[in-house]
Formats: structure tokens, sequence, C-alpha cells
């Protein structure tokens, strides 16, 4: 399996939308197919589109707040006593994360498509937060679904989404968080793709779902590749990109504009969830080698028992999760681009602790885990080793299970 | 291919005037012998069978059947009780066509050919995959011919002309056509009379395919429907086993009662 050169990741799939001839596809009920060519065909002409490319950088920029930070973190850098630790401070970004970028232009797309509805999934609660917002901007109703259990435990996002005007619908299948959120959404999309457009909230989901996806949040990497060459002069020969892996829209998006670099130059390095130490269940497919399967109208690999039911996840991040992984990540994997590891709750929580006691940077669960991974190799690195983590949401989600877990926040 | 039952099936019912009638049950709900023991009541009434091999992650599905779905989980549910539960029903109604309909990844997971040779041995006459659309289900379908399964495709009011068109080319003796934009278990939202006409159309298209209807179809709406070639139920008879088992009742004798209800609806 082999990635190309100069040709974007997102269009290298063949024409049953498929990443290395088996991840992705469309593997969605007859209903979706019309929705779905539709959106590929409007999605293909206005990434061509002049006037909708300056739009979105418009947006981008004054709303969303483009570029993000790209700072050092002397301190961490100094204890550590390895590599250099910067970060790519995405949590800057109109709203408090990465989704942001997804969110805005799926909004765009609605408009052009002359929709007045708009629905998207959840899970932390930023994907859902940012919908409502962007909705709220470009005069869309939006409906938000979200597991059960994430409306716990993710309450300031669903304060926000309420206070923006979306309705968020709780879901209470199977194990009431993304993964369910992800079905109920796509649900009523089949019987309302008539009058509405999805968004589906990460590089997940039937193959133009994550094209689109991944296309949003590549400005990421747009930002940083300017950012380290006025930093370093150049591309540095050892850079490391650590980002955490959920959907895999952040990490996607973090690294896409370096994917032409060789790894040995560029490093990618996806950290999943591995869930509590003591439990088995964990939202980490690719570092667990589980198998290929369909989840959500993609082949990719996925959480599952051997007669192909999905099977529950855990971390103590609602942003990761999920028992699938974007195809494009299955691609980046298989053809050896990319590396992919776990971190614990328990390490992500350490990572916290560290962080936060020596910067002044307060990231969420989700890239702590990144974190966790970062600080555990920087020490055997030497100095001219860059480590960037995608700092790419903020913790004050997370307030109430910091509190809970470290006794403060 | 030989006669399928399927075309037999659809050939006597056009005998009598009146459209097939095809129930959907999930196999397992509530429990292995209890599903089998269902069709096998009601397949005296029924013209053909349509048994859900349950997945847990059902996109295309609303609360009724997910509810029976979930329920044949818990109880323990694995495909070989799905053969299992279709090898005796079929050795008890040799000539009542029986369809297995679900999700791709359970026959993926298998391995399509270990499934199609299972299917073969236990006599299954067709198979629905609702989330291996067409031009994706190709190869599949094409497999299921060699072993005279039929493959059954799906249609919906989304389905452009152009791409009508293929898939009736596609398609094996029956065509199911989704009456509306909608999971399962959707109340039914668009008059009768244009669902029948856009039966007509793709009826009009090649009179041998058998054309059936199905989603929002209920005691209430089942009449309006009946120039079909078949109508098929489904979510009623998923509720019709929760409210039973809701009240400790029978879901048999209840089951039994709905579908000759409907039945009679069509005569
Ligand atoms: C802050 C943050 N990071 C990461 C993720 C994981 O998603 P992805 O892997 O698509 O970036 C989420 C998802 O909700 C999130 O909110």
């Amino acid at each position: 399996m082999k990635i190309k050169n100069k040709v974007p990741l997102i269009d290298q799939h063949d024409k049953f939308g498929l990443w290395g001839g088996k991840f992705g596809g469309n593997y969605i009920p007859e209903t979706l197919k019309k929705p779905v060519m539709d959106l590929e065909i409007l999605f293909s002409k206005l990434r061509k589109n002049k006037e909708f490319i300056k739009d979105r950088d418009k947006h981008f920029k004054q709303w969303v707040g483009a570029p993000t930070r790209f700072i050092k973190l002397e301190n961490l850098t100094n204890h550590l006593n390895g590599g250099q630790i910067w970060a790519k401070v995405v949590s800057d970004a109109n709203g408090g994360a990465h989704k942001i970028y997804n969110a805005t232009v799926h909004c765009l797309i609605a408009k052009k498509a002359g929709k007045k509805f708009i629905v998207g999934d959840t899970g932390a609660g930023y994907a859902g937060k940012m919908l409502s917002m962007a909705a709220k901007k470009f005069g869309l109703k939006a409906k938000i679904f979200m597991g059960a259990k994430d409306i716990k435990r993710q309450k300031p996002n669903c304060d926000a989404m309420k206070k923006n005007g979306a309705e968020i619908v709780p879901v209470y299948s199977g194990s009431q968080t993304l993964i369910d959120a992800v079905s109920e959404c796509m649900r009523y999309w089949v019987s309302n793709c008539d009058t509405t457009h999805m968004c589906v909230g990460s590089t997940v989901g039937p193959n133009i779902f994550v094209k689109i996806c991944g296309w949003s949040t590549s400005q990421i990497s747009r930002e940083l590749k300017p950012q380290i060459l006025k930093e370093f002069g150049k591309i540095p020969n050892k850079v490391k990109l650590y980002n955490c892996v959920g959907g895999g829209s952040s990490s996607f998006g973090f690294w896409n504009e370096f994917i032409d670099y060789k790894k040995s130059q560029v490093e990618f390095i996806g950290v999943e969830a591995g869930g509590p130490l003591k439990s088995k269940k964990h939202a980490a497919p690719l570092t667990n080698n589980s198998k290929l399967g369909v989840l959500h109208g993609a082949m990719q690999y996925v959480v599952q028992n051997k007669e192909g039911q999905i099977e529950e996840t855990e971390s103590i991040s609602a942003g990761l999760d999920y028992s699938g992984v974007s195809p494009l990540h299955c691609f980046l994997r298989d053809s050896k681009r990319a590396r992919y590891t776990s971190a614990s709750d328990e390490a992500a929580l350490k990572a916290y602790k560290l962080v936060t006691k020596y910067e002044n940077l307060n990231p969420s669960l989700e890239p702590c885990h990144a974190f966790a991974v970062a600080c555990a190799e920087a020490p055997k690195l030497k100095k001219n080793n860059i480590l960037i983590i995608n700092s790419c949401g903020d913790a004050i989600k997370d307030k109430k299970i910091l509190k809970e877990k470290l006794g403060k926040y | 291919m030989k006669e399928s039952l399927l075309k037999l099936a659809f050939k006597k019912c056009r005998e009598e005037k009146r459209p097939a009638l095809i129930t959907y049950t999930v196999a397992g709900d509530n429990t292995k012998k209890k599903s089998l023991d269902i069709i096998n009541a009601i397949s005296k009434t029924v013209d053909i069978c349509e048994l859900g091999f349950p997945h847990n992650t059902p996109i295309a599905d609303g609360g009724q059947i997910q509810t029976s779905t979930y329920r044949a989980l818990k109880n323990g549910l694995k495909i070989e009780d799905v053969f299992y539960i279709a090898k005796k029903f079929k050795l008890a109604n040799k000539h009542k066509p029986l369809i297995l309909m679900g999700y791709y990844n359970i026959i993926f997971q298998m391995g399509e050919n270990k499934f199609l040779k299972k299917c073969e041995q236990v006599k299954v006459d067709g198979l629905i995959v609702v989330d291996l659309p067409y031009p994706e289900n190709q190869i599949f379908a094409n497999k299921c011919k060699k072993k005279n399964i039929n493959f059954i495709q799906l249609v919906s009011p989304t389905t452009s002309k152009e791409r009508l068109k293929k898939i009736i080319r596609a398609s094996h003796d029956m065509i199911y056509y989704i009456s509306m934009l909608s999971t399962t278990g959707g109340k039914l939202k668009v008059s009768p009379k244009r669902i029948l006409q856009n039966f007509k159309n793709i009826k009009n298209q090649n009179k041998s395919k058998n054309v059936v209807i199905g989603f929002g179809i209920t005691e209430s709406t089942i009449s309006k429907l009946k120039s079909a070639d078949g109508l098929v139920v489904g979510s009623s008879l998923c509720s019709e086993i929760t409210r039973s088992i809701n009240n400790r009742q029978d879901p048999i004798t209840n089951v039994i009662r709905l579908v000759n209800k409907l039945k009679n609806k069509i005569l």
C-alpha cells in the first residue's frame, strides 16, 4: 500500500471511494446514495471555486481567528531535558477546538446547497458547539445528536449549544456515547435528506464526509508550515508531530501539508485512547490491531467482536471514545507513513498535571493523550528534535472530570 | 437460474389477484426458539418470510426494529443461530421462500463465500443487504446468482432515473422499493397514490421483475397499496412482539392475529 506524492491524500481513493483499495467507501442505504452524490458534486465544484475559497479564508481569519499560535514550551522542554517541546495552540480558535473548521465549511456548503437545516453528531461536545456557533452565524437551524452519557460529562459544551439556539437530541441507545450519536444522526439524515444537510463531526462516515472534514481541518497544517519556516528558516531535519486520534480530524489536519516529506524528517505520531489501565476496553483500533469492518458507512479498522458486532469503548475523554477510526488513518498506518500508539486515562491525567504545572496552557483530555506520549519520548531525544503537539482543545469542558480525578482544576 | 421459489410465490399471488404478504422479524427475538416458532406459525398465512440477522449498529433502522435487534443480541444470538433458525424453517416449510436481511459487516466478518455457502446449505432463497448499495454490490450479487440465491436490490424515492435503469438491469427476481425517505418504522408520510405512481414507474421498465413496497406499512396503510406485487411489514410485527413481552402475553398468538388481519386487508 503506497501513498502518492503531490496528490492530496483525500483524493487518493478509487471510484468506489476506497483509500488504498480498501478503506472508506460508501456502505450506505440506497436512500443516501443521491444526497451523497449531490454533495460530492457540489464539494468538488466549490473547492475549485475561487470565490468560495476566498469566503472560507475570510471566515477562518476574521471569525475563527487564524492563525492559531505556534509556541515553544520552554519550561516543559527544560524540565524534560531532551527534544524541544512545541505546541500548535489550535484551542485558540473561536470556540476552543479544531472542530470549528469543519463546522464552518459544512455551514458554507449547506448554504450553497440551499438547505436551511443542519444536523451533526458530537462526543466531547466541541463538534456540536462549533456547529451551533456556525449555524447561528450563517442562519441555519441546527440539531445536535449526543449520547446521554456524554451530555452528562461535557456539560459546558451542552450549555453553549443551547445558548446558540441549537437543539440537543439525547441518544439513549447502546453505550450512549459518540458512536450512538453518529448512528442516530445518520438515521435522521436518511429521513430528512431532502431538506437537511448533515455534518459528520470527524474524518469518518461515507467518503465525502471524510474528504470535507479533512479538507477543512487541513487549515491547521496550512498555518503551521509557514510558522515553522519562520521560526527555523526551514523544515528542520527532525520534526515529530504528535496528535490524539479519535475519529482523526485534528491529526489529519495537523499532518496534511507534511505528508510528502520523508518520515525520517517529519514523523507523524497518532495517539489513541487506551482507556483506564484496569479495563480491557479501549478506543484504540489502530494500536491494538482491531479487524477491518464497516462502521457508519465506511470500511475501517474498528473495535468489534468476531461476528462483526461493534464493541463498546471506554475512555476518560469523550472526544476519543469511538470504536472506529478514519479510513485516512487506516491508510496512513498501513502505508507506514504514520505511527500509532495509545495513552491510558491515567497517563493523560498525569500529562495534564505536568503541562499545567510548567506551562500557561490548558489542554483538554484529548490532546493530553498526545502530550503523554510526547513527554514520555522527549527525554530520550536529542535537542535538535522538534516535538510539536497539537493542543487541539481547551480543558474548560473537562472541569468536572479534572476536579473529580485530580482534586483541582 | 431455475425458477426461484420467490418467483413462484409472486406468480401464485398474481393468480389470486393480490399482493404477496412479506413479513420481517428478527432472528432471536426474543429467543432463538421463539423467533423460529413465530415464523413457522405465520408461514401458513405469509407468502415470503424475511428474517433479520441482527447488527448492533443498524444505521437504517428505527426504534422498533432496533429494540428487537438489541433484545436478540442481548439474549446471545450468534450468526450460527441465524442459520440454524433458517435451516429449521426451511426443513418445515420447503416451498416457502425465506430471505435473510441485514448489514454487510456481519457478512464481511464471516467472509462472503462462507456466508453464501451457509445460505446455500440451509436453502435461503434471497438476501437483502441494507448497506451494500449498487454498484458496490455487483460482485456480491453475482456470487449470489451463481448459488441460485436472489440478491434483492433496493430502490428509493431518491434513486435517479438513470440509476434506476442500471439497478433494474442488475436485479434478480425481486426489487424492494422503499416507500419514503425514512428509516424503518417511520410513519407513512407520502400519499399511497404517489407511492404507487413511483412503483408503476419502476414496474414499467421491466414487467418481469417483482416489485415490492416496504417502510411505513401497517394495518392501517396496507390496503391502500395492494396493487403492488408485494408488501413488506416489519416494524409493526416487531412492536407487536415488544408489546406482547411487556404485557406478559404470548408473542406467537399476537403476531398470528396481526398477520391474519394484514392478510385480510389485501385479499
Ligand atoms: C478537543 C478534541 N480533540 C480531539 C477530538 C477527537 O476527534 P478527532 O480525532 O477527529 O480530532 C475531539 C472530538 O470531539 C475533541 O473535541
